[in-house]
């Protein structure tokens, strides 16, 4: 193992790293702007420079590889200068629009200048303008006077993604960001450069202009899109999420996430969120009640049903922890054998050997794990159904009529297949959105978002995610639901 | 003293195989090939013979980093992307005696056991690359390529392949770069082109006019090419001089003349019975030297370093009297803005911004503040970047600023141009 000395400490390390990994690794701040460490080198951004003793000039840190003996010095004054002044040749053609760009705040070029450089400005000629507002694809917006030409989206693309969408046009301080003949970046994972941009050159038109950074605190969640489980940071201030943004993990999704998993968090903003619960009037339509009253009604239903005829669908969007409580509930103490479990079933969902899972459920591995059968195919005089149904079940239960069916749900509307079941909307938070007109008692579920616990993903492994907000309204998280049932 | 690379310049038909052919020409071959490539290498050590496209670094010695036996083809590559301004040699080269080059490539690439060899010309280059290709046909055609040359059991094929207008292409990593049909970007070293060149395959790049040099040391030897020229600085080089003399043109002389004789006698002296105001010896990217240091310089590596500039590629640049330094610089300035490529920061950024400066100085504009930002911005810009093409604008900036520091002064000063105009530009 090289032995190599970085500003006067020794550290013993494996062949065939570089100084800058060392360096990280020993959280010695040495500022970069290109390298990524998932992005094959590309030595641009000049800012690694280190001083290696017995070499004339400073070296990038990023291309260079240890060797026994090495003597490294991160905080020469040429080192401190040679930074200083890439930076501030950075800064020149910058437009230093800090306030109305959407980086700022999480800006590696406005850290670095307060942490390596802060020097007065000296350029006192006209700045290059290029290009700004230019989509860049249906979701990544580019601001080309930003930019500092690093290239890390353009080996995303390369690299990653492996559609080469992107390259760089134009030569020197006009270089520009292109799409191959214009055509756009359409790729599945396009938002990934707008994370990896050091600048504000990339910005997601999802997000842009909707929040100040700092004001949006960071919670550790899952990403509920697919079966992969990519590991996200879930943004939001107060109980409304602004944007996912991956979370690193080497044995699910490195840094990555696919851009359909990233506009996921909508339905947990959405206007047609269920907050409370309500029963379905005799008339068609739909009467909103306490959770008192709710329960109550559930009494009543139970009171003519005996246990074994009560059935369960839990549910794949659902964490281990909730439908672990339901099944619990129907086996030690309904003890019915009427458990099954439901999936969303999308009829196109997408999939690749990158990311995105055509399993769009987070937690279906948790339903195969518990037993249940597949789908609901009937027999169950009072049913319980966690999130929603399928067309085919819906059917069933429309056909067979259960004495009393509960849903507990989310939104009103989120299920695209239940499109069909155009509503009674009278009653409703929100007017023409599906419902249930199959379920009589409506019970509000908190989303993912608004309670901790564990989704299992496709390969089986157990991934937790934190609370970021309490439930909206009156919901509950279905486990909550199951605890209040029991009691009954 | 006897002209080695220069021999057949102005014959007629000079670049006919027949001409060529006749005062000797291939006549390397029957010596090379009773020699192993090891003792080919080990000759050309022994010249001393130096790369002439700019770095001077000894041509064998690069050969011989190419390693043996990965299984993977080895590639020669000849740079012949000439765009330094002012200099015009290779073009010479391809106008006057294109089968030296030849012959050369096929002594390189026995030494190299290479049997592929690519071109790169300079896309402007339009008639120097038919007349190549003209050259190529006949070599060809008579057995000097192809297969089995010459009954060696030696296979070796040339490739032409044309630049299309960037100077950048002239530096090798971005000329391999520019050959597998990407963009013309210098490419990070390790790992050098000697593991890992063209197409991810071992290659050597050489300058056509080191490459031409070959034929004559494996014909006479080591010793005799050794014997020409001074110290580390051996045989002869082929010198382009344009501005202000009275002969332009390219000259073949030993390393280690004297500047001052070779501008007399060589260049017919400074034009118009003038003052030499200053000289740019090794293409416009070395430092300027003032005509005192110029006329006590001796034309070789050492000397010239010595005198605090670069032999380079031997593009020399002579400036009269009359000459505004200032707007020389900016002239020069432009240039290097026009082609940095824009991958490293210092010299995306840097280049533009001593174009900005110049234009403002030379247009009356200057501040005093100016010429302390422009040497810090040269220093800023030196040996920070991944290729030396940040150093090319660096070098000017520093030596202009510095050794004619009070025409910059005055043009502060007096808010505009004190000369009437450069007749050069």
């Amino acid at each position: 193992m090289p032995k190599i000395t970085i500003d006067d400490k020794t550290y013993d390390v494996a062949e065939g790293k570089t100084v800058l990994k060392v360096c990280l690794e020993q959280n010695i701040p040495v500022p970069y702007f290109c390298y990524h460490p998932r992005l094959s080198i590309a030595g641009n951004c000049r800012m690694c420079m280190v001083e290696i003793e017995g070499r004339p000039k400073l070296e990038i840190s990023c291309n260079t590889l240890v060797q026994d003996g090495m003597v490294v010095r991160t905080t020469t004054p040429k080192a401190i200068e040679a930074r200083k002044s890439v930076l501030e040749f950075i800064l020149i053609n910058h437009p230093l629009d800090c306030p109305i760009c959407d980086q700022a705040g999480e800006c590696d070029l406005q850290d670095q200048y307060f942490q390596f450089s802060a020097v007065p400005y000296r350029f006192r000629e006209e700045k290059v303008h290029k290009p700004k507002a230019v989509p860049l694809g249906p979701l990544v917006m580019l601001d080309d006077e930003r930019c500092i030409v690093c290239t890390r989206c353009v080996r995303f693309c390369d690299e990653v993604a492996k559609t080469h969408e992107l390259g760089v046009a134009e030569r020197g301080d006009h270089s520009t960001i292109v799409t191959f003949a214009n055509e756009g970046m359409k790729n599945a994972y396009s938002l990934n450069t707008v994370d990896i941009c050091p600048v504000g050159a990339l910005t997601n038109r999802d997000f842009r202009f909707n929040k100040r950074v700092w004001f949006l605190k960071n919670t550790p969640s899952i990403c509920a899109g697919c079966a992969t489980g990519c590991n996200i940071w879930m943004d939001h201030q107060g109980d409304v999420i602004y944007r996912y943004r991956p979370r690193d993990n080497e044995a699910v999704n490195q840094s990555w996430m696919c851009d359909e998993g990233r506009l996921t968090y909508k339905f947990v903003n959405a206007p047609d969120r269920i907050t409370s619960p309500y029963a379905q009037e005799a008339g068609g339509g739909w009467a909103r009640l306490t959770w008192d009253a709710a329960l109550k009604r559930l009494n009543a239903a139970f009171a003519k049903v005996p246990p074994a005829e009560r059935g369960i669908v839990l549910s794949a969007q659902c964490s281990n922890e909730e439908n672990t409580a339901w099944s619990r509930l129907a086996s030690e103490q309904w003890k019915t054998s009427l458990l099954f479990g439901t999936w969303r079933q999308p009829s196109n969902p997408t999939q690749d050997n990158i990311l995105r899972h055509a399993d769009k459920n987070p937690n279906t591995r948790c339903l195969q794990e518990l037993k249940c059968h597949r789908e609901y195919t009937g027999g169950a005089r009072l049913l319980i159904v966690l999130d929603t149904l399928t067309p085919e079940e819906a059917t069933v239960v429309e056909k067979e009529r259960p004495e009393f069916v509960v849903v507990l749900a989310t939104n009103w509307g989120t299920d695209q297949d239940a499109v069909r079941w155009r509503p009674i909307a009278r009653g409703l938070p929100i007017s023409g959105g599906s419902c249930f007109p199959w379920a009589d008692l409506v019970l509000p579920l908190a989303t993912f978002a608004e309670q901790a616990g564990t989704f299992t993903n496709a390969k089986g492994m157990a991934q937790r995610f934190e609370r970021a907000f309490p439930p909206k309204g009156e919901a509950l998280p279905a486990w909550s639901i199951a605890e209040k049932v029991a009691g009954q | 003293m006897e002209p080695i690379l220069t021999k057949n310049w102005g014959k007629p038909n000079s670049r006919k195989l027949v001409t060529y052919v006749e005062s000797g020409g291939y006549g390397s071959l029957k010596k090379l090939f009773q020699m192993s490539p090891a003792q080919v290498i080990d000759e050309v050590k022994a010249s001393g013979l130096r790369g002439r496209g700019g770095a001077g670094f000894p041509a064998g010695v690069k050969w011989g980093f190419v390693p043996k036996n990965t299984g993977k083809p080895v590639y020669l590559v000849v740079n012949a992307d000439e765009s330094e301004p002012g200099t015009f040699k290779d073009r010479a080269i391809f106008e006057n005696d294109p089968h030296m080059l030849i012959e050369g490539i096929i002594c390189a690439c026995y030494a190299l056991s290479s049997h592929v060899c690519y071109v790169y010309i300079r896309g402007e280059f339009f008639l120097q690359w038919e007349i190549f290709e003209a050259a190529l046909q006949e070599a060809r055609s008579n057995g000097l390529l192809g297969t089995n040359i010459k009954g060696s059991g030696f296979d070796l094929e040339i490739h032409t392949h044309r630049g299309a207008g960037a100077y950048i292409c002239g530096e090798e990593t971005a000329l391999l770069e520019s050959l597998e049909g990407k963009r013309g970007l210098p490419r990070i070293k390790p790992p050098f082109p000697a593991v890992k060149g063209a197409f991810g395959c071992p290659t050597t790049v050489n300058n056509v006019e080191t490459i031409a040099s070959v034929p004559w040391i494996i014909e006479h030897g080591a010793k005799a090419y050794a014997a020409i020229g001074v110290g580390k600085s051996t045989g002869t080089k082929l010198w382009s001089v344009c501005g202000h003399v009275n002969r332009p043109g390219v000259y073949e002389i030993p390393l280690g003349f004297p500047f001052r004789t070779f501008l007399q006698e060589y260049c017919g002296g400074v034009w118009k019975g003038r003052k030499l105001k200053a000289v740019i010896v090794g293409g416009s990217s070395v430092p300027v030297l003032t005509a005192n240091e110029a006329m006590q310089v001796n034309l070789d590596y050492e000397s010239l370093q010595a005198a605090g500039t670069l032999l380079g590629s031997g593009g020399m640049i002579v400036l009269d009297e009359t000459t505004c330094m200032v707007a020389a610089l900016d002239n020069l300035s432009d240039f290097y803005h026009h082609e940095s490529c824009g991958q490293c920061t210092p010299c995306r950024e840097g280049t533009g911004w001593v174009e900005k400066i110049m234009n403002r100085v030379d247009q009356g504009h200057g501040l005093t503040e100016d010429l302390g930002l422009l040497l810090d911005l040269a220093d800023n810009m030196q040996g920070r970047t991944i290729c030396t093409f940040a150093d090319a604008l660096a070098m000017p900036v520093r030596s202009f600023v510095q050794r004619f520091r009070s025409e910059f002064e005055e043009h502060i000063k007096l808010g505009r141009c004190p000369f009437a105009g450069p007749e050069w530009m």
